[in-house]
């Protein structure tokens, strides 16, 4: 029979991102798959030479934009081990908090997307209201919606004040009553099924021999989550792993859903158990003096223009209610440059992300190398495709959660 | 500290079947230039969520036999590898020949503090 | 049928959950950051601000007694705002306005004077 090469991507509708498959397709079957990557490569990783482990926080976060809390975490962690800090508890609370609230808004995002793949944009849109809520939060906690940058090399910068917590327990309530209203459609619609169940089948052994991770893995009956390690205050939270069965697209989606409210409770849980005390403790490393030098005065600065604050800008309305904020940003002071290696690992939404970092006794990091969940979860989604109809590709590709800026840095 | 197990280029391919056959996850690889003329190629396996690291110290220009063939799933940052360091690695399942993310007509390794041209495997 | 039925009349009791946008505008939180402001009076011109800038969009210089700020190069991380030892950096909660032309936040202090020059002006 004859054989046809599609082209999939780039640019694709369900697509948020730059990804590329080569299809080989006999009639309207998948038999080959090729990915063709670097469309959003960016180099991150190369820019640890050139600025100072501290900035590298801001860097590591925009990796990716979706799971910025989850970077910067994975990074703290890893120049804490490097330099011995030990984190106040407190600060590891929050880091859990703000680590469970990404996932949430995450995987609310994803369920959208994904019903929207199949073509149910009431869905979506149900999703993503209920997604608004989460990114509420996080802009009344954190300083913004989705690169929040609470965390520093030894806590956190921001603290939860006791009627913020009530207030987030509130909003997480609604929350929880709104996205079990959509429990019914997203896991049992008959319409949802047929498109999802059977769908782009990753047998247990295949998902684990293929590295899968996340959701990915979970969905095929791998209990098997980063969170169990007990990183931040997960060692105290009694974490179990959500293990779907079905190996398909339907089991990930109900593996990332199920998720979405272990979320809430750990969330609340965490609030609930939160002791008190400071939120960032000093950092002294191998000490070396090294003073900073400035940086030189690019060209783009050269044009300077007197800024004249706008007056247009002002809201009519002002719905958010007015929140006690804790006085004052805590931050913490950190002497000594890192000097050693480590390995990090952490769960992002879309699974297990590592970091490998290497300093060398400077300010500048000799190494950050960053393998994200997406960068794993390709080579499986390669087994997926070969044998599924050519309509169900755009759903097996979303059923990854796929990241490409992620993937590529 | 980190703490790897040493690894020669000839035991590349026995220890990943080795591990594979354990039940050993590969992780990732991650690459790194310790000076001049040599590079390290550090292997992450998982089990149970315990790590190992293999540690293989190779001089440049060394083709490094890749373990491609016993995880598929290495084949990413395999030819990862190969575009950022240079570092070539031999049968690959899927060779994307250094431009995953590098155009073609890109001669030198982005990731290299000393420059490093590209070869042919 | 009759399923639909609860959630019609809920629909038709409970007010909209979509904001009329131009007449209601969702402001910001108590914390937001949104633009960042000198108070060039306060500013020593110490230059921690230009160090710490992850995208390095702040230039001071302690001679000429200048703040500038890449206002497009700015990432908002609010890390100038917690370095600053004599709290002249802040943020508002506004956006920064949607401009058509590069924008730079120019600000002229008096630079602080050495100790040395100023026992030599005695």
């Amino acid at each position: 029979m004859a054989r046809t090469i599609l082209p999939f991507g780039p640019q694709h509708p369900v697509l948020p991102e730059p990804l590329h498959l080569k299809l080989t397709i006999e009639n309207e079957t998948v038999v080959e798959a090729l990915p063709t990557l670097g469309y959003v490569h960016r180099g991150l990783e190369k820019l640890c030479e050139i600025r100072d482990f501290n900035q590298m926080i801001q860097i590591v976060e925009r990796v990716c934009g979706i799971c910025s809390c989850l970077h910067a975490l994975c990074y703290c962690e890893g120049v804490e081990q490097i330099m011995g800090v030990e984190v106040p508890r407190r600060a590891k609370y929050l880091r859990t908090i703000w680590g469970e609230l990404h996932r949430m808004h995450s995987h609310l995002l994803w369920l959208g997307l994904f019903a929207d793949a199949f073509g149910f944009e009431s869905l979506f849109m149900q999703f993503w209201r209920i997604r608004e809520r989460i990114m509420d939060i996080m802009e009344a906690t954190c300083g913004n919606r989705v690169v929040v940058s609470v965390n520093v090399i030894g806590g956190v910068r921001r603290d939860l004040s006791p009627e913020q917590c009530q207030w987030i327990e509130e909003q997480l309530a609604i929350s929880e009553k709104e996205l079990k209203q959509l429990s019914d459609t997203i896991l049992s619609d008959y319409t949802v099924k047929k498109r999802t169940v059977g769908v782009g089948v990753l047998t247990k052994e295949q998902a684990y021999q293929l590295g899968a991770a996340g959701p990915t893995l979970r969905g095929s009956g791998w209990a098997q989550d980063v969170r169990q390690t007990g990183y931040a205050a997960f060692g105290e939270l009694g974490f179990e792993p959500i293990v779907e069965y079905g190996c398909d697209s339907y089991a990930r989606s109900a593996v990332r859903f199920r998720e979405t409210l272990q979320s809430i409770d750990l969330v609340r849980l965490a609030i609930a158990r939160m002791p008190a005390g400071e939120t960032a403790a000093d950092v002294a490393g191998a000490m070396e003096d090294d003073t900073p030098k400035p940086v030189s005065a690019g060209e783009r600065r050269d044009i300077m223009q007197a800024y004249n604050r706008d007056k247009r800008h002002r809201f009519v309305t002002a719905p958010p209610p007015n929140l006690d904020l804790p006085a004052g940003h805590v931050a913490a002071k950190v002497k000594g440059k890192p000097d050693g290696e480590a390995v990090t690992r952490v769960e992002q939404p879309r699974g297990e992300l590592l970091y490998y970092i290497k300093g060398n006794g400077s300010k500048n990091m000799e190494r950050v190398r960053i393998r994200t969940p997406t960068f794993a979860n390709i080579p499986p989604l390669l087994a997926m495709l070969p044998g599924c109809e050519l309509a169900d590709v755009p759903v097996i590709v979303l059923s990854i959660d796929p990241c490409i800026s992620c993937t590529e840095r | 500290m980190l703490e790897t197990l040493p690894l020669s280029l000839d035991a590349v391919r026995d220890v990943a079947k080795e591990c594979f056959d354990d039940g050993w996850r590969l992780v990732t690889m991650s690459a790194n230039q310790i000076d001049d003329a040599h590079f390290d190629v550090i292997y992450h396996y998982d089990k149970d969520l315990t790590m190992k690291h293999y540690r293989l110290t190779v001089p440049k220009e060394t083709v490094v036999p890749s373990i491609s063939p016993v995880y598929f799933a290495a084949l990413l940052v395999e030819n990862e590898i190969r575009d950022q360091f240079g570092i070539c690695f031999s049968d690959i399942v899927l060779d994307f020949g250094g431009a995953l993310y590098l155009e073609e007509e890109v001669r030198a390794m982005p990731f290299c503090k000393v420059s490093v041209a590209q070869k042919q495997s | 049928m009759f399923n639909m039925t609860k959630n019609v009349v809920t629909n038709l009791l409970t007010k909209s959950s979509t904001r009329l946008y131009p007449i209601a505008v969702r402001g910001h939180f108590e914390g937001f950051r949104g633009t960042l402001v000198c108070n060039v009076d306060e500013c020593i011109f110490c230059r921690s601000c230009m160090i710490k800038c992850p995208s390095q969009c702040i230039t001071v210089d302690n001679k000429a007694g200048t703040w500038a700020c890449d206002a497009m190069a700015c990432v908002y991380c609010g890390v100038c705002v917690d370095v600053c030892p004599t709290s002249c950096l802040s943020m508002t909660k506004e956006h920064r306005p949607v401009a058509t032309e590069h924008q730079t936040i120019f600000l002229q202090g008096v630079p602080k004077k050495k100790k040395k020059d100023e026992a030599a002006a005695e």
